[in-house]
């Protein structure tokens, strides 16, 4: 029998909605696990990698060092990489914050905007947070192909579990990506 | 505002009948007295107009001549193409940035001066070259940029900069400019000495149908680059049953690298407005226009004063040369620094005193154009050739060039050669004798056509140069051994970028796509896929795009891949390892360690052992 490929999955700088719509495959999930198996992934908690894998699947794009790391943690470990969701692939609402592009400053100005000088921040000191713990932010998000290279996208703000499924099942077994149009639709 | 600049403003409609389609004359004339059309100016002038604010706002803010803020009394408007690089501009704008304590798109405090950078302004041959408000410099360096400053500070007024007077018409008194025409080789055709009226006499002779059968036999074509048959734009103009028609000559040669309808405007204005009235005569037009670009403005009173002249000889206005039936007048319409205008619908609705965006095609100008009635847009170059074929004939004219090609044209030749200037020669000439002849034998590289055309190498110098072969509007800019092919393609894009009206989003978005991509190959960074992805880009803006200028912009960069591809394998490398080369993470995390005012535990290796 043919081992089952691996799997590991990471939600970046997303919303794990694309996760929750990875769950949404209902009990494809059974089928799924029938020919392959999840090992980095919040879906078994693992943090860090315990054998190389075939599939890296990736939610979210880059706005902090650690995404960064992750990503290219994932790159050197999984043999293809599928970004999910626009947050991946274009940066999704994240992104919104490149929009601070004629800024001396543009960081500073997203955080005093977040955090005290927008008209319903309560925050009387003005503090921004700044733990040691917190990774340190980009000067900009970054989409997941500005950072690494990356195989496959899988478009949607999520995709649908269906669609996931299918790409993920065809993937697996050598096959085309489905393409019908009810299944990348949004509207 | 004040009662000073309303009555300004008021007369400046006024001077126009407050007429919506004549903005871009109104915006000239506020432009020039206030400096600048700031909202309250466009307030009034929209409701002067009757018309709503944001319309005047969206012409303001469309052409680049034109700013809602103050510019200085006087403005000087530095070309920066790669033409003027290479012959040291940067220098020059160093030295008029120092001396004058701005940088370039910024204006002194004290409101006297603005420095700016802009595209080609058609003086490509006596680069580096600048605007100074109308008035042209030339062959500019860093110590004449001192002589400049100290007269304008005396005299604040760039005509004063103007010693020696440039050659032939350049300095007639109404034009009194330091340009040359630099006439290399004058051609049987266009650069010679005739008689300018002889062809629209002898087309007076014949009915409007024969004038048309005649230039179709001859075969002209457009020089302004679509090479589209003259004739048969004129047959379908004159066909398409309307009131009205409209002659329309095309002189805001915005090409980079092109500078031969200047030349013809200075040197030959009577076989210009000769060739538009035969044209108006052909296909039953009472009015034309001639539109000529914001950086030609020093040519306009002599134009004018020309144009009067014709009235007084009867060559316009009513029974022209006694054919009581036929009555023709022009009009010049001042373009305002836009490329785009070029375009034959963008200048149609820039005409209209719109922004100078392009029209969905169909219908075509010939089919409904200026102000919805058909209209002829011809280039000033092609217009010229009309009298010429009326007065010798179509076989004449055939005689010359090649069967696709017929006649001579004008060669605007530019960059690392010995002999700058125009060149008349007959079609199918190829880029090698035209090199020879300017002196320009060491060249590497060749811009064919400008910033829309190709950029060919050395293997390509036995090509010809008709519509056949390579076709162009007649550009050829030379680089030498010693200059850098890609960096010369960034500049086009960066150009293509700016000049973009923005309506297509594959335009507006897809150019500055394709420019991050060859700078990621310029930086060293590019991999073989990365030419792939601009191949493939280049072919949905080509494909997606709803005018020429999209339909060319990715010019650049894919004739460098066709004809320099050892240029770019030596750039782009293979990258095991799947990591992004572009992408620098230290960089990404300079700013946010000034912020939270500490290092990265992840990618500074240091961290952990220093604290
Ligand atoms: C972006 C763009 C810029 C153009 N610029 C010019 C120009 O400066 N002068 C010109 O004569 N034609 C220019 N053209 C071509 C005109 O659209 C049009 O084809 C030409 O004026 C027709 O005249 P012709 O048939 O005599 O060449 C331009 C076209 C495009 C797409
Ligand atoms: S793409 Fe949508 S669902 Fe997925 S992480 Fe981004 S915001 Fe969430
Ligand atoms: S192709 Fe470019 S210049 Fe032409 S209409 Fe579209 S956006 Fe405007
Ligand atoms: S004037 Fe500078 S390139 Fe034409």
């Amino acid at each position: 029998m043919k081992r089952k490929k691996r799997i590991a999955t990471v939600s970046l700088a997303g919303c794990f909605g694309c996760h929750m719509s990875l769950l949404d495959m209902d009990e494809h999930i059974l089928e799924l696990m029938e020919l392959a198996e999840f090992d980095r992934s919040p879906l078994t908690d693992f943090k860090t990698f315990s054998r190389r894998c075939d599939i890296g699947v990736i939610e979210g794009g880059c706005c902090n060092e650690e995404n960064v790391h992750t990503l290219q943690e994932f790159r050197k470990h999984c043999d293809v990489l599928v970004a999910v969701g626009q947050c991946a692939i274009m940066g999704g609402l994240p992104v919104m914050r490149n929009a601070i592009m004629h800024s001396e400053d543009p960081l500073r100005e997203c955080l005093e905007e977040a955090y005290s000088s927008s008209a319903k921040v309560y925050n009387p000191n003005n503090q921004i947070p700044n733990d040691a713990a917190l990774p340190l932010l980009l000067d900009k998000v970054y989409t997941c192909a500005e950072v690494v290279k990356i195989d496959y996208q899988i478009p949607g703000c999520p995709p649908t579990g269906e669609v996931l499924w299918a790409t993920l099942a065809a993937l697996i077994k050598g096959e085309p990506a489905p393409q019908e149009y009810h299944m990348i639709k949004y509207d | 505002m004040d009662n000073d600049n309303a009555t300004l403003i008021k007369q400046a409609c006024a001077d126009y009948d407050n007429d919506p389609r004549r903005m871009m004359d109104i915006l000239w004339q506020v432009q020039d007295k206030l400096r600048c059309i700031d909202g309250e100016a466009m307030s009034l002038i929209a409701s002067l107009t009757g018309t709503y604010r944001v319309e005047v706002e969206g012409v303001v803010s469309f052409y680049a001549f034109f700013s809602d803020k103050r510019k200085g009394d006087i403005t000087i408007r530095l070309c920066d193409d790669i033409i003027d690089r290479h012959a040291g501009a940067q220098a020059v704008a160093e030295a008029f940035s120092g001396a004058l304590g701005i940088q370039p798109g910024e204006t002194s405090t004290d409101g006297a001066f603005s420095l700016e950078f802009t595209p080609c302004i058609g003086m490509c041959d006596q680069a580096p070259a600048a605007l100074i408000n109308d008035v042209v410099v030339t062959r500019l360096t860093p110590a004449k940029v001192k002589s400049i400053l100290r007269t304008l500070r005396k005299t604040k007024d760039p005509q004063t900069l103007i010693g020696k007077t440039g050659d032939g018409a350049n300095s007639d008194p109404l034009v009194q400019a330091m340009v040359r025409n630099n006439i290399r080789q004058p051609g049987p055709v266009l650069l010679t000495d005739v008689d300018p009226e002889q062809g629209l006499r002898a087309a007076l002779q014949l009915s409007p149908q024969e004038v048309i059968s005649h230039i179709e036999e001859s075969l002209l074509r457009g020089r302004g680059g679509a090479g589209f048959p003259t004739g048969r734009k004129w047959r379908l103009a004159a066909n398409t049953p309307a009131e009205e028609r409209y002659v329309i000559c095309n002189a805001d040669e915005g090409e980079p690298g092109t500078f031969k309808d200047r030349v013809l405007l200075t040197e030959k204005p009577d076989l210009l407005f000769s060739g538009m009235t035969i044209a108006a005569y052909a296909v039953g037009a009472r009015h034309g226009i001639l539109y000529l670009r914001g950086e030609y403005r020093y040519l306009r009173a002599y134009l004018e004063e020309t144009l009067q002249r014709r009235r007084e000889q009867n060559l316009l206005g009513s029974g022209i040369l006694g054919r009581k039936d036929f009555a023709f007048d022009i009009r010049i319409q001042m373009g305002a620094g836009a490329y785009i205008c070029g375009e034959e619908s963008s200048l149609i609705s820039s005409c209209e005193g719109k922004r100078g965006e392009p029209k969905n095609r169909p219908p075509f100008p010939v089919q409904s154009g200026y102000l919805g009635y058909p209209t002829v847009v011809n280039n000033v170059e092609t217009l010229s050739c009309v009298p010429r074929i009326m007065a010798q004939g179509a076989t004449w004219f055939r005689g010359m060039g090649t069967t696709g090609s017929s006649g001579t044209k004008l060669l605007s030749v530019s960059g690392d050669c010995a002999r700058p200037g125009i060149y008349e020669v007959a079609f199918g000439v190829t880029l090698a004798e035209i090199l020879e002849q300017a002196g320009a034998q060491d060249a590497a590289a060749i811009v064919v056509g400008g910033a829309s055309g190709q950029i060919v190498g050395r293997t390509e110098f036995h090509r010809r140069l008709c519509f056949e072969d390579l076709a162009s509007a007649g550009a050829i800019v030379c680089f030498n051994s010693s200059r850098n092919i890609l960096e010369a393609a960034a500049y086009y894009m960066d150009f293509f970028i700016e000049e973009s009206c923005g309506y297509c989003t594959p335009c507006r978005v897809g150019n500055v796509f394709l420019k991050k991509g060859l700078e990621k190959i310029m930086h060293g960074e590019g991999e073989p896929e990365d030419l792939d992805y601009l191949r493939n880009l280049s072919d949905t803006i080509i494909a997606t795009s709803r005018c020429g200028l999209g339909h060319t912009s990715p010019n650049p960069i894919l004739s460098t891949m066709e004809y320099f591809p050892l240029v770019y394998s030596a750039m782009v490398k293979e990258r095991p390892g799947g990591m992004q080369a572009g992408f620098n993470i230290q960089k990404a995390l300079d700013e946010a360690r000034i912020i939270a005012k500490r290092r990265s535990l992840i990618y500074d290796p240091a961290y952990g052992d220093r604290e």
